[in-house]
């Protein structure tokens, strides 16, 4: 069968000593940003783009995505041990999760998390592989018109998903879209937005972008809220599971995975949604429901098997459509220009070995995750006795080295200072960033395909609706909007994201 | 009528001048037609809608069902040793080089921290500076200006 061709094809790339070197990297880079509160991964991932330059192009996006899963596993490790989740998909983790360590019950927790996660991981890389080249099968049948209704389909979704309000995110999308529109403009060489100033011709730099929104003023952010105080770090346990543990936990891995799985190939979906639908999941239909919030190993199990099959299925619809579903996913598209990959289907038949490499880089990571998680959590715990007043000017030295490489030239530190102080201004007025990010990534992708679209149907505004397959998209994402402005949707939806 | 939702009130603004800045700048460029679209004529648009979205936000922080919030204090002071940081780092690099920029960069913004001390500061920039420069330069031989323009051959 051809899957197993190509997959040996990936694992003969992946397991050169060069890009295992750099999927350990990217795992324990992962791991380590996960563990530590208040670096999440887009600001990580931002402030590495520019080191990536060096790097052959599957070894950085290997280690890219190394970066991106790990942290999901690392996440987990100060949910449990004290309280405070080192990534937002690992916010529910905490309720049970340390509740269990409470209860004397640290290891069997983490024991639980890092299980759940690496088989969520194995099988959803398995998912990946299968479907990834039936799906860009029929990438190749989209026009112009298609592409452009699948990413109103996408930014809808990004945004019904993944934010707390509906018209505010669509805006921060809308400004996301304009600002990928500045500098020249490929078809007529006219340079707008630029206002003259050379730097800008080539646009506002990606990364300029990310880091100062992500990096910089989340810095600012977390500088305001006052005393960090300490938690209560739990003692490490025996991380032997009971008979009943294990029992209990598996179908509840089976169904995190499951729906992990689906919320991550969804527009807008990814690690945080993931968890949170397993959450809630598991406590309706666990028969132990009465011991969730105390302490339940499904609260640990199900999440945490969410959040890394997600993970993982997000890369589908960047690997097959070339259309990033999360910002995670937006700054990989990054990552591919920068080395002149052009994302979507095409990168599977002109690049099979980078395409399946990475996918079997994906695996290989899982194994090597749980290897760095389980038996080396010591070293993890002791990490969280980093102070934030040391971390975070490390962020900037490493930000402002990174964004000055990109062009080897001082007015991207400007503009990522410009966009620190923006980022501020939307943290303040509750505008959130990440539906911003993919809206510029796309947006000069989303005004080629509307131009070429309206120029094959000689201006005809409706070929977006007689097109059968564009026109189902934009029915999926018109019933996204009446879904969620639904009441009883809007109510649970509203609750969910309370937590932000 | 009352402002209910500050926050909105604010982003509702903010969405209004960015949309129609974007859609009246756009007017300068050629704007053609839906079949050969100048490069006026998609931002014009967007811009319109973000105005129009914008509006909408405004609109609602009014209503009787939004909710009552006001825009959390700006700290003028971290956002000042912050951002002057970075552009301190941005204005020194170029003449004074990668460890003077560097060390500035570290110094001036750990100052912004109510747990700022000069020793752990100091610990934590030599840190950096050697990690930076071992990753950085030599690693990834990545070009920078390194030393101050008076010291350099």
């Amino acid at each position: 069968m051809d899957l197993f061709t190509n997959l040996a094809l990936g694992f003969e790339t992946a397991f050169t000593l060069q890009n295992l070197l750099y999927c350990l990297i990217g795992c324990v880079l992962g791991t380590l940003i996960g563990v530590l509160p208040g670096l999440g991964p887009i600001a990580t991932i931002a402030m590495l783009l520019p080191a990536t330059y060096a790097l052959p192009p599957i070894a950085a996006l290997i280690m890219l995505a190394g970066i991106y899963y790990g942290s999901q596993y690392g996440g987990s490790t100060t949910a449990i041990l004290l309280n405070i989740p080192g990534e937002t998909s690992s916010v529910v983790t905490a309720i049970d999760g340390y509740q269990m360590a409470r209860n004397g019950r640290a290891g069997v927790a983490l024991f639980t998390a890092g299980t759940a996660s690496f088989f969520a991981g194995c099988v959803a890389t398995l998912i990946l592989a299968a479907f990834a080249a039936p799906l860009s099968q029929l990438a190749f049948k989209f026009g112009p018109a298609e592409y452009f209704s699948l990413m109103v389909l996408g930014l809808i979704g990004a945004v019904v998903l993944a934010s707390g309000s509906l018209i505010k995110a669509i805006g921060m999308i809308i400004l996301g879209l304009l600002m990928g529109l500045i500098g020249t403009d490929v078809n007529s060489g006219v340079s707008r937005y630029a206002f003259d100033i050379p730097e800008l011709s080539d646009g506002i730099g990606f990364v300029a972008v990310a880091m100062g929104v992500f990096g910089f003023a989340e810095i600012m952010g977390n500088l305001e809220k006052t005393g960090d105080d300490e938690g209560f770090l739990n003692k490490l346990t025996t991380m032997v599971p009971t008979k009943t543990d294990i029992k209990r936990m598996i179908p509840s891995i089976l169904r995190g995975t499951t729906i992990g799985s689906i919320l991550g190939i969804l527009p807008g979906g990814g690690a945080a949604l993931a968890a949170f639908g397993a959450y809630s999941v598991e406590k309706k239909s666990s028969k132990y429901s009465h011991e969730f919030g105390k302490g339940a190993i499904e609260g640990v199990a199900g999440p945490e098997s969410a959040n890394n099959a997600a993970a993982q299925t997000s890369f589908i619809p960047l690997l097959t459509l070339g259309i990033p579903p999360n910002a995670v996913m937006a700054l990989m598209v990054g990552a591919m220009t920068i080395h002149n990959i052009q994302p979507g289907p095409q990168v599977m038949t002109s690049n099979p070995a980078l395409f399946w490499g990475l996918i079997a880089s994906m695996w290989i990571g899982n194994v090597m995750l749980i290897l760095l998680n389980l038996p080396l959590i010591g070293i993890w715990v002791k990490l969280l006795k980093i102070p934030y007043r040391f971390l975070y000017p490390a962020i900037l030295v490493f930000c402002c080295i990174g964004v000055y490489t990109v062009n080897n030239t001082v007015f991207d530190v400007y503009v990522t200072a410009a966009f620190g102080l923006i980022g501020y201004l939307f943290f303040k007025l509750g505008c959130e960033p990440p539906p911003l990010l993919l809206g510029f990534v796309l947006g000069p992708m989303m005004e080629e395909n509307f131009r070429r679209a309206l120029l094959l149907s000689r201006g005809d505004f409706t070929t977006f609706l007689t097109r059968p397959l564009s026109l189902g998209l934009l029915i999926a994402a018109a019933l996204l909007v009446v879904i969620v402005a639904l009441p009883a949707v809007k109510k649970t939806r509203e609750e969910a994201f309370v937590e932000d | 009528m009352k402002i209910r939702n500050q926050r909105d009130f604010g982003a509702g603004i903010m969405y209004m001048v960015i949309g129609l800045f974007f859609a009246i700048v756009a007017r300068q460029y050629q704007y053609g037609t839906a079949a050969k679209m100048g490069p006026g004529y998609f931002p014009f648009w967007l811009g319109v809608l973000m105005a129009l979205i914008g509006l909408l936000v405004l609109v609602r922080s009014y209503g009787a069902k939004a909710a009552i919030e006001s825009i959390p204090k700006f700290r003028w002071r971290i956002i000042a040793q912050i951002t002057g940081a970075v552009i301190l780092y941005g204005l020194l690099l170029p003449k004074m080089g990668f460890l003077v920029a560097v060390v500035v960069l570290v110094f001036v913004s750990a100052s912004a921290s109510k747990e700022f001390t000069w020793k752990g500061t100091t610990i934590n920039a030599a840190f950096l500076v050697t990690f930076t420069y071992s990753v950085f330069v030599v690693g990834l031989k990545l070009q920078f200006p390194l030393l101050p323009f008076f010291l350099q051959q």
